[in-house]
């Protein structure tokens, strides 16, 4: 049995037939082939497949791609600018060095990006506690906490 | 000439990938006919396998095939090998009893793999895996190491009685006994250094195909060391030519160690893939990394450190229990071994130590090197006896260390190691000044005021690690080599390729590596490419573990250098019309010594390729040059840790107020990845101390299987860090460098404890800390009082 879905995923109208008990984080990665999100646990806990959906920063391992319909989705690959250039968020990462592996790093700049907008001055405590739904085990978070703060600073001035 | 790029903070240049979505993940690798892999997996921790039935599984929408342990059986699959062989103390080999790749006949530990579905689609595999039907007869099973060395413990295998793999020892024990006799005092602990799993964010995955056309295999696997993979699967497992398969390892999130081994998923979806005529893509759900990943640490011991009056360190006496779970893994005999005992002379001068390891199978998940392998063991023997003595002797914590400290180099250990050069003062006091441990007694008091109990805990650790010299490892057992080997393509422009068999899976040696190359060439590091993973273009690799890359490795990538320095002058002779001897070299720029006359480096690598104007009856044109690096030592990282912590007594919540580190990991390449990398070992130490605990019942099932039951540390678990080096050069490689993937890992659990119990006032505390095992140990000490 399959059904159709159809949203607005980096801009794009997109949509096709899936089984209803798709993720919406297969839907992205199989379907439209954007793999840049991932999925790193089954317990909702790590974070690694967060996209934004209708701005707000959602895990896509735990909706089904039909709750998505007709939403509008930003995932990583959407990110950046038409021309490559880096957003500001994904600038102070790479400043900061705020990545190592990568693997959660898409996650990390997506909620980042909800929780900036929001919080255009943050302090390191409260991107630490922001944080609480993204694991890292590679950088230990010292130098993603300094991304966010940067970043959202950054986010704040471009306005 | 560019700036030095060397101590530089280079950003990375593999970032954009990973921050765009473009980072290429084995799961991310779709190949045309792809089909997918589901295991299915014993639920037993110890059972015999009375039958395998397959129909309706194989009956089920979309499935292509369906293997058992027969069908390896009868294809001669063998099983999976251990790398490392360890001599008993009656000079026996280790027991090594088969590890065969689906279980045949008998299962040993809780999500052994029983049988392999393969279908169209993953969904497909995964409901169909649910439809074979296994009957089991379950058996007793023994978790604890110390329960399966009892007499009437259930018995695993059949060649290891006693589920003993082996009774290994290290050091005089006479001698130490006798000093033990005579000394004023002596500190004894027993503890448990907690099991842990190693939780890549990725995780495993392997992607197997087979090209009938010219009979060759391709595998995808998240893997550290892709050349070691195929030469273990090829030679030892498959029984395949080598030249005929090609192993990628593409990017990789995080290792840890947890992907250095050969697993049985690979071999498989590597042999069904022939089988089927058709990829076989297989991605481990994270329950299924909880369970079938190698796990780590799980050592019982026993330590005792004899002392002098004055707190001089007179002999220590180690005994421990290694669990290394169902089955050997790799590199698992090794580590509770030669990883460890090995450095349990610390940074001190103690001239007398013994060391007794058994190591038992249980009815667990195997267990194997993570991050740190057998150093974080063995420093946590080191420096929680050390500041235990110092508080029962009442001397200071960091008095007992000077008093102890090595200050000859060479320094030749009782246990093997010969350490080459180190400054363990120098980072004891910039550690001690960063802290600010002199207004330590203040902020205690302070804290006391609000109800808050505040600890210092010192660690002085030392590890050993860009393994290894291949004729010292192999005379230690292992059995194979542990050299490194770079490739240097310099292009007609003047760009360059390198060629690593080290591999990167957060490490940043895409960065470091063209940092390297770029500055001893004198161009731009973005005119250096590094490549790294793929079997089919690098000529070998050992991989990366061990914090090996940039001290092996990165020498390998040194010594290719040099050959390409060494023709560029003989080049640049002939073009300069003087004679070899006279022609100097200095980041990009020969010169004839003396003159103005030279030719740079971009205008030497063009003559190479378009060789008009050439010495051709001295020399080939082209250039590109590789070497192959075996290391003369093992390198010596060491540092001080500082940490503050403050005790909520009422919930036994502990919060790291600050954390100092202060490393010497000889010359630092990019401060900032070097820095990085002690962020992540800190966090993966503080998690062994304070929020992660791999448990086990009784009758084997894995209580702590997800992200739900087993906490990770999370950005508000953790402080921000205070980092810092101080550089002694390594003596023994041109870089001068030691190595710093794992020290934050290895220093961080006995600091911590070392703090916790300084704050609570008790003698010890198990690992991890968490707020409920300090609160039970606030009471427990409440009602002693």
């Amino acid at each position: 049995m399959s059904v159709k879905v159809s949203m607005k995923v980096n801009g794009k109208q997109v949509s096709g037939e899936i089984e209803p008990r798709t993720l919406l984080v297969t839907y992205l990665r199989e379907n439209l082939r954007l793999t840049g999100t991932h999925v790193g646990c089954d317990t909702a806990q790590c974070g690694a497949c967060t996209v934004l959906m209708n701005g707000k920063a959602v895990k896509s391992c735990s909706i089904v791609a039909m709750q998505a319909e007709g939403a509008d989705i930003q995932t990583i690959e959407g990110v950046a600018s038409a021309d490559g250039t880096l957003h500001p968020m994904q600038a102070a990462f790479k400043e900061h060095h705020g990545l190592q592996c990568g693997f959660c790093t898409p996650g990390m700049v997506m909620n980042a990006l909800d929780f900036a907008a929001r919080n255009p001055n943050p302090t390191e405590q409260q991107v630490r506690e922001a944080l609480e739904g993204n694991l890292c085990r590679c950088t230990g978070y010292h130098n993603i906490v300094k991304s966010i703060v940067a970043g959202a600073k950054a986010m704040a001035a471009a306005k | 000439m560019n700036a030095p790029l060397i101590g530089a903070r280079l950003p990375r240049k593999e970032d954009y990938r990973f921050l765009t979505g473009g980072g290429q993940y084995t799961d991310d690798v779709i190949l045309p006919n792809q089909s997918y892999a589901a295991f299915v997996r014993s639920p037993h921790a110890h059972a015999r396998i009375k039958s395998v039935k397959t129909d309706k599984a194989r009956q089920a929408p979309g499935v292509l095939a369906v293997y058992t342990g027969e069908d390896v059986a009868a294809a001669k699959l063998g099983g999976l090998p251990c790398g490392w062989l360890i001599t008993d103390v009656n000079g026996q080999p280790m027991k090594e009893p088969p590890y065969p790749v689906l279980a045949q006949g008998k299962v040993r530990f809780a999500g052994e793999r029983v049988a392999m579905v393969v279908a169209e689609t993953q969904a497909q595999a995964r409901d169909a895996a649910e439809l074979v039907e296994v009957d089991y007869e379950p058996l007793p099973a023994v978790v604890d190491g110390e329960k399966a060395l009892a007499k009437g413990a259930p018995q695993l295998h059949d060649i290891a009685p006693n589920n003993t793999c082996y009774v290994w020892a290290i050091g005089d024990k006479a001698a130490v006994d006798a000093a033990f006799a005579k000394a004023a005092h002596v500190t004894r602990l027993e503890f448990v250094n907690n099991r842990l799993i190693p939780n890549a964010m990725e995780p495993r995955a392997v992607n197997g195909s087979y090209s009938r056309a010219d009979d060759s295999y391709t595998l995808y696997v998240a893997n550290q060391n892709p050349h070691v993979e195929r030469l273990l699967m090829t030679a030892f497992v498959m029984g395949l030519p080598e030249h005929k398969v090609r192993v990628v390892a593409p990017d990789v999130g995080g290792g840890f160690g947890s992907k250095i081994y050969l697993y049985a998923e690979d071999v498989m979806v590597t042999w069904a893939s022939r089988q089927i005529g058709r990829p076989v893509k297989w991605t481990a759900e994270r329950a299924e990394s909880y369970l079938s990943d190698a796990h780590g640490r799980d050592h019982r011991t026993v330590a005792e450190l004899a002392l002098d009056k004055d707190g001089k360190f007179l002999a220590m006496r180690v005994k421990t229990v290694a669990n290394v779970g169902a089955y050997l893994s790799t590199f698992a005999s090794c580590v509770p071994t030669i990883l460890y005992a090995t450095l349990l002379a610390g940074q001190y001068t103690t001239p007398l130590i013994h060391c007794e390891v058994t190591a038992v199978f249980t009815n667990t998940s195997p267990v194997d090197a993570y991050r740190g392998a057998g150093r974080p063991e063995a420093t946590y023997v080191v420096e929680r006896l050390v500041e235990t003595a110092a508080r029962e002797m009442k001397i200071d914590p960091a008095e007992i260390r000077r008093r102890n400290f090595i200050r000859q180099f060479p320094y030749q250990t009782p246990v093997a190691l010969q350490y080459d050069t180190g400054n363990y003062e120098a980072t004891l006091d910039a550690a001690m000044k960063m802290a600010d441990v002199a207004g330590f007694k203040k902020r205690k008091e302070e804290a006391q005021k609000r109800g808050k109990l505040r600890g210092l805990g010192y660690a002085c650790y030392i590890e050993a690690c860009g393994i290894a010299p291949s004729a010292v490892a192999g005379s230690l057992g292992a059995r194979a080599g542990l050299f490194e080997a770079g490739e240097i393509r310099v292009h007609p422009t003047g760009s360059v390729t390198v060629f690593t068999g080290s591999h990167s899976h957060g490490q940043g040696h895409e960065t470091t590596f063209a940092q390297v190359v770029a500055d001893r060439l004198g161009i731009s590091a973005d005119a250096v490419d590094v490549v790294h993973g793929d079997t089919s273009r690098i000529p070998f690799g050992m991989g990366t573990y061990g914090s090996r890359s940039l001290a092996v490795g990165g020498t390998a990538i040194m010594k290719a250098l040099d050959k390409v320095i060494a023709k560029g002058k003989k080049i640049a002779a002939h073009l300069l019309e003087a004679s070899e001897a006279d022609v100097e070299y200095d980041r990009g720029v020969f010169k004839v010594a003396g003159t103005d006359r030279q030719k740079s480096f971009a205008e030497v690598a063009f003559a190479a390729y378009v060789p008009h104007n050439y010495p051709h009856d001295k020399l080939e044109p082209g250039l590109n040059e590789n070497a192959f690096y075996d290391p003369t030592n093992f390198t010596f990282p060491a540092g001080s840790y500082v940490c503050e912590v403050e005790v909520d007594p009422e919930t036994g919540k502990v919060s790291i107020e600050r954390w100092v580190a202060v490393d010497d990991f000889g010359k630092v390449i990019n401060p900032m990845i070097v820095e990085g990398q002690v962020h992540g070992g800190l966090a993966q130490g503080i998690g062994q101390a304070l929020t992660e605990n791999c448990r086990y019942d009784e009758t084997g099932q894995l209580v702590t299987g997800s992200f739900m039951d087993y906490a990770i540390p999370r950005a508000d678990d953790l402080p921000a860090f205070d980092v810092d080096t101080r550089e002694t050069p390594c003596t023994h490689n041109p870089l001068g460098v030691k190595g710093c993937g794992e020290a934050g890992a290895i220093g961080s659990p006995p600091a911590l404890i070392n703090a916790i119990t300084d704050a609570l006032g008790v003698r010890d505390i198990p690992m991890p800390a968490t707020p409920q095992v300090v609160w039970q140990t606030l009471q427990q000490n409440r009602k002693a009082a």
